[in-house]
């Protein structure tokens, strides 16, 4: 695997996109079984969705991360952000070796998204609940001050069970936030259990229906049709979007694919290698 | 002083199309002249403070200057979260203004009692909190705070309080306002209760004790020169604050005091107990019944006068006991 940054986005092409997510799980599980860290199963469920959004939708550009007319991007679920280091080291917004230092003691990569000191992440996010209403006041500024900018936004199933999501939920379709893009990571499995165990949300998207939101249920791990949905954005004028994205927490690695233990476990060397060898990377 | 605050942002805007005004749905009667000539500097949010303060955020990120506005506790303890991470942690312009901070609200009971609001936001890294003393401090604190880049909370009284300084106000944040000048005592108050400062003041001056008076609008960054320098000229300070004893202004300059080269210097502070109201009263009831009344503070200085009257005794006494 090359150490060099890609200053090129993959475009449309499938085949590049999928090798751009194979590449952030492969990060992610090093990453995080070098720091012994939590949160894999959570960062492979949003690996194909964040390599499409950085491979091609979005509108951003490595060499300027605080170009003004940017798209923004808010990942609400912050304890994802490894797989967001990692796609921002790919195309380029920071060297590859800060991966190497994630969650380590003198870095800059915390284990929560953090915006301070590393290019391209937009807002610092950690406690659930606070991206959706973030990304709806910069959607906000935008549709008030004429930007064509959009925002997007990644939020976890388990968020969902915050009251502040419900408020900005509402507040979005209220305000003709067409330019804002909610993706739900629906993986299914919160921190102690499974969504239906836990705080059922089902009907999820007849709840963001009735909320006032276009809704599309997509399957978070096809990237063709994920590509064939963003380019299709909004899904509704004058309405916000959101994309109910089904994926399996930890896809990608057999051993890890719909296992709550993912949320909290970093893969010792015996499961680094069997992981990795899933992903087809030599050891 | 919630006038002076909807003039002078109504001002700020006319000049700002950056400055944007959101409320959680209150100020009727006082939002909407600027709601309608300044609709996309505007938005009533709804009943829904964590939404308020994150949008806030969201925008101040994307270049407006946003004022949170709500009454009591609901644009700070209800969202506190969202301050801390979303406005604090980015340094956003997100300016917390609450109107109603102590017993403003008195009658309507424990949950429009703001009376912790100044130590937890003060805690916050990042924060500037400021508590002006009437509408001249407002305004000009106003003016002030949205000048200054980074999150700010500004915590206003209600309505009717009376204006305290003269023309030719020189307000400075973090600096304080030296109202009247004394060698005997320095008495420090935030927010609306300098005018019992001032008030008891002028009743010790009867009594032969000459008290400086500090308006001590700014908690934080707080003016540690102007609170040294009361300690080393005056030797003894009585705080007043309606608020809380536990982290408000008392605390912020017992910690100065700590901190600082003045050793000789006694503190009093005047504030409520940790506990809530038990019986019904408006403002000025539940300020005079629960310690804050002009006499309770005039005993203070009088029992601190006392007691370093002892002391000095004591010192100067060669027997002592």
């Amino acid at each position: 695997m090359s150490a060099r940054a890609d200053p090129q986005a993959p475009g449309r092409d499938a085949r590049a996109l999928a090798e751009l997510a194979r590449t952030v799980r492969l990060r992610t599980l090093r990453m995080t079984h070098r720091a012994k860290s939590s949160h894999i199963g959570t960062c492979f469920s949003m690996a194909d969705l964040l390599a499409v959004l950085y491979g091609h939708v979005l509108r951003v550009d490595p060499a300027r991360p605080d170009w003004p007319g940017r798209d923004r991007f808010v990942l609400s679920k912050g304890h994802g952000c490894a797989a967001l280091y990692a796609v921002l080291a790919e195309r380029g917004f920071f060297p590859t070796e800060w991966l190497d230092r994630f969650y380590q003691d003198g870095s800059n990569l915390w284990g929560h998204a953090t915006h301070h000191g590393v290019p391209g992440v937009e807002v610092s996010t950690g406690s659930l609940g606070h991206g959706l209403g973030l990304a709806c006041g910069m959607a906000l500024a935008a549709q008030r001050d004429g930007h064509s900018w959009r925002v997007f936004t990644v939020l976890s199933d388990g968020e969902c069970d915050e009251g502040s999501t419900w408020e900005a939920a509402l507040f979005a379709p209220h305000h003709r936030l067409d330019n804002l893009v909610a993706i739900i990571d629906y993986n299914k499995i919160q921190s102690f259990g499974t969504v239906t165990q836990v705080l059922d949300l089902e009907p999820l998207a007849d709840k963001w229906r009735a909320f006032g939101w276009a809704v599309r249920e997509i399957d978070g791990h096809a990237i063709e049709a994920i590509v064939d949905v963003c380019e299709r954005l909004p899904l509704e004028r004058g309405r916000p979007s959101c994309l109910i994205a089904h994926t399996v927490k930890g896809k990608g690695v057999s051993f890890m694919e719909g296992d709550l233990l993912w949320h909290y476990r970093s893969p010792d060397p015996d499961e680094l290698r069997r992981a990795l060898q899933e992903l087809g990377a030599a050891p | 002083m919630r006038t002076a605050f909807v003039h002078t942002v109504t001002d700020l805007a006319s000049h700002d199309r950056r400055i944007t005004l959101i409320t959680g749905d209150l100020g009727f009667g006082v939002m909407e002249g600027f709601a309608r000539a300044y609709p996309h500097q505007f938005l009533n949010i709804g009943v829904a403070e964590q939404n308020m303060t994150s949008v806030a955020a969201g925008m101040a990120l994307a270049g407006r200057v946003v004022f949170t506005y709500s009454i009591g506790n609901f644009p700070t303890l209800r969202c506190l979260e969202q301050i801390r991470n979303d406005a604090c942690y980015h340094m956003a312009d997100v300016k917390v203004v609450s109107v109603g901070g102590g017993f403003a609200y008195g009658a309507l009971g424990m949950s429009h009692h703001a009376t912790e609001d100044l130590a937890i936001m003060r805690a916050l890294p990042n924060m500037v909190v400021v508590a002006p003393a009437d509408p001249l401090e407002t305004a000009a604190a106003v003016r002030a705070v949205a000048a200054r880049p980074g999150p700010c909370y500004l915590r206003l009284g209600r309505a009717g309080e009376h204006t305290v300084h003269g023309d030719g106000l020189r307000f400075e944040l973090g600096k304080a306002i030296t109202v009247r000048d004394g060698g005997d005592v320095t008495l420090i108050s935030t927010g609306a209760m300098l005018e019992r400062a001032i008030r008891v003041a002028e009743r010790l001056d009867a009594e032969g004790v000459h008290a400086r008076v500090l308006s001590m609008h700014t908690l934080k960054p707080l003016d540690t020169d102007a609170v040294v320098a009361a300690a080393r000229h005056t030797g003894a300070i009585v705080t007043l604050e309606e608020h809380s004893a536990i982290g408000g202004l008392g605390s912020a300059v017992a910690e100065a005091l700590l901190d600082g080269p003045v050793r000789r210097v006694r503190l009093r502070r005047v504030a409520l107990a940790s506990r809530f109201a038990s019986t019904v009263g408006g403002p000025e009831y539940l300020r005079d019944t629960l310690g804050l009344s002009e006499s309770a503070i005039a005993e203070a200085v009088r029992s601190l006068l006392a007691e370093r009257a002892g002391e000095m005794s004591g010192w100067n006494g060669a027997s002592g006991s």
